[in-house]
């Protein structure tokens, strides 16, 4: 059937939206679907797009960068970092936040939107998911880099050795170990999990021998079986029901690495719920950052619509505004404590040598995103692309403020110090960004990016539509 | 071609297979073969249609039980180790503090519990489906690369006590099927 005569999706003329009341285009059915998902994968490579090499040349010049960094500081020691006593943690666990906070909407797109039955999700849950995967990878990096003797992190694990040492259980450090290799893992079981019938569609389509067997080794045989996709369904239902409260207690742990210290600024009771909603915020900015790219590249406007792009807007908006709730919560207890420290913090933080971040914090996090409430806004691509920027950029400012103005200044005057990022820290964070758009280069290459059974199902509904409810019955 | 002619070559068959467009025809053809006294058989389809298995007679589903159990064990082994580590192997007193301090292992705990009920939903849903299976008897129909691209499939398995070719060729050709064939074991 789907021979590479007829996958020429990137010769189609470019494929109009069907607005923002559709989540898929008009005229699908089963196997244009699956020709339109797949036939990417198939095109041949020389008709990718002339964009797709020059972002994956730019992303793997940067994971060289990395590479280096990463040579520098093992070869010289974490003293080629800025970080020192009074602000020990800096870059590493900024941009350790960071990444883990975006793979968060990941999970939330295909997890929790699949609980609530939300149809839009089908389209961007694949791509969510790894996302996540990758940002849970560069993430992981950081901490390991700033060990010190990042060859030793085995020691984090417990495990039986000689000198009968068991790592400490009570510290949210090694929470954080279990935390997010738990993540890890989980994410790559629910990805690989939803992948599977896909792969055997991949195997099926396949235009060379060489590539069936690739995938049909991938797809494990899975030949759709009804009493497979029984205990398939159920698997993958569970799956979403476990992952769903897993990322609210990954990054409720990652928040007890502040909030269960005694630093004035990080020992407040709010954390994990305003984390945890700075982490779906700035996800679903970073899912908005690539899959505006991603649709136009590929001709894929009908299956990534206005709808997914507007409703990821409202999404980014509504956790936008708990952020910028936890933020006016941090300044009331401040002041409400009555604690001279704490009060000095929140002053500091704002009229302090660190505080410009605070007032770009503040503009890139809850001043301009409030323009999403305006429809006309959310329905222009490149402004909700340009916003999804911003608000990246403005929660990687958020953990700049949390780590460094906390820890520059606190009880004692004499102990206070500032904090100056060095070219390797920049080398390190910009490596991982190249790290992390390469590995997204390389998936749109290689794997169905959209979930192609769950949108024939959707394909299925929008000709039956009465069997199922949409979201206007509701 | 012939039916009868094929049929006297093959060593051996592993059923009669039923192609159909939509997964409606699908159903109302796997209804007639349970009303008709078929028991062993299967529907293939490329997503998962709403009451397909059990139409054919599928009862029990087992993996959340199995998920449940492995989350149990999940949470078992969490907070065993971490009270073993710091009560029996490596006790550590820190300023006179209890060894036993269990909320401080809740977070592990449910960590554990989560990553062992997960890898227990993956592997026991392939495990219970026989997968990985590189080979199966219904890839030797040519038409079935469409079962996971947009054509729908019934096969009546031959270990069936009421299969018998003909009939059961002519059976699935009453049931609208859009191309019947016969699979190679």
């Amino acid at each position: 059937m789907a021979t590479p005569e007829n996958l020429k999706v990137s010769e189609l003329p470019e494929i109009p939206d069907p607005g923002a009341d559709e989540i898929l285009g008009p005229g699908h059915n089963y196997a244009t679907v699956t020709e339109r998902i797949g036939g990417i994968v198939y095109t041949p490579w020389k008709r990718w797009p002339g964009k797709w090499w020059i972002g994956a040349i730019i992303s793997f010049i940067f994971v060289n960068l990395l590479m280096t960094a990463m040579y520098v500081l093992f070869f010289r020691g974490i003293g080629t970092w800025g970080v020192n006593i009074p602000i020990g943690w800096g870059f590493a666990i900024i941009n350790f936040v960071w990444w883990i906070g975006i793979g968060h909407a990941g999970t939330l797109i295909s997890a929790i939107l699949f609980l609530l039955r939300q149809d839009w999700r089908t389209s961007i849950n694949r791509f969510s998911e790894a996302m996540t995967l990758f940002a849970v990878a560069c993430a992981g990096m950081f901490p390991i880099l700033h060990l010190g003797r990042p060859w030793l992190a085995y020691w984090l694990f417990p495990y039986p050795n000689s000198m009968w040492l068991w790592p400490q259980p009570r510290s949210p450090l090694e929470w954080d170990v279990f935390a997010v290799s738990t993540y890890g893992t989980v994410s790559l079981v629910f990805w690989y999990c939803g992948l599977i019938p896909d792969l055997a569609s991949m195997r099926d389509m396949a235009p060379h021998p060489w590539q069936q067997r690739i995938y049909g080794i991938l797809s494990l045989g899975w030949r759709g079986s009804a009493i497979h996709w029984h205990r398939y369904q159920k698997a993958y239902l569970l799956l979403a029901g476990l992952s769903t409260p897993l990322v609210l207690s990954v990054h409720t742990i990652v928040s007890f690495d502040f909030a269960i210290s005694i630093i004035p600024g990080w020992h407040t009771t709010i954390f994990p719920p305003y984390f945890v909603a700075g982490a779906i915020y700035s996800g679903f900015a970073m899912v908005l950052t690539l899959i505006i790219p991603l649709r136009s590249w590929y001709n894929m406007r009908d299956l990534i619509t206005l709808r997914h792009i507007d409703a990821a807007a409202k999404f980014m908006l509504g956790t936008g505004l708990i952020v910028a709730y936890g933020y006016s919560m941090e300044a009331f207890m401040s002041w409400y404590s009555g604690d001279p420290y704490e009060k000095f913090m929140y002053w500091n933080r704002i009229t302090g040598p660190y505080g410009f971040t605070y007032v770009l914090l503040i503009l890139c996090n809850i001043a301009l995103p409030q323009s999403l409430w305006s429809r006309r806004v959310r329905h222009n691509i490149g402004l909700v692309w340009v916003l999804s920027l911003i608000v990246n950029v403005g929660m990687w400012l958020e953990r700049f403020v949390i780590v460094v103005t906390s820890l520059h200044r606190d009880f004692l005057p004499s102990s206070w110090g500032i904090y100056i990022p060095t070219k390797w820290d920049w080398a390190t964070y910009t490596g991982t960004l190249g790290f992390f758009m390469l590995l997204i280069f390389l998936f749109v290459r290689l794997l169905p990016s959209i979930s192609i059974f769950e949108v024939r199902e959707v394909v299925h509904h929008i000709a039956h539509p009465r069997e199922v409810y949409t979201e206007k019955q509701l | 071609m012939s039916q009868e002619l094929v049929l006297s070559e093959l060593p051996a068959i592993h059923g009669a297979m039923a192609e159909f467009d939509t997964p409606e025809e699908l159903l109302a053809a796997c209804e007639r073969a349970r009303a008709a006294g078929y028991r062993r058989m299967d529907a293939y389809a490329p997503m998962p249609v709403a009451g397909l298995a059990e139409t054919i007679g599928y009862k029990r589903n087992k993996v959340a039980f199995c998920v449940l159990i492995g989350g149990i064990c999940g949470a078992m082994f969490g907070f065993g180790l971490l009270e073993w580590m710091t009560v029996v192997a490596y006790p550590h007193n820190v300023g006179g503090r209890p060894l036993n301090s269990w909320p401080a292992y809740i977070p592990i705990t449910f960590e554990t519990m989560i990553l062992f009920a997960s890898l227990t939903a993956l592997f026991s849903m392939l495990a219970m489906n026989g997968l990985p299976k590189p080979y199966h008897p219904v890839f030797n129909v040519p038409a079935f690369d469409r079962a996971s691209i947009d054509k729908f499939f019934l096969c009546i398995e031959s270990s069936d006590p009421n299969f018998r070719i003909e009939d059961t060729l002519q059976f699935l050709r009453d049931t609208g099927a859009r191309e019947v064939t016969v699979v190679p074991a």
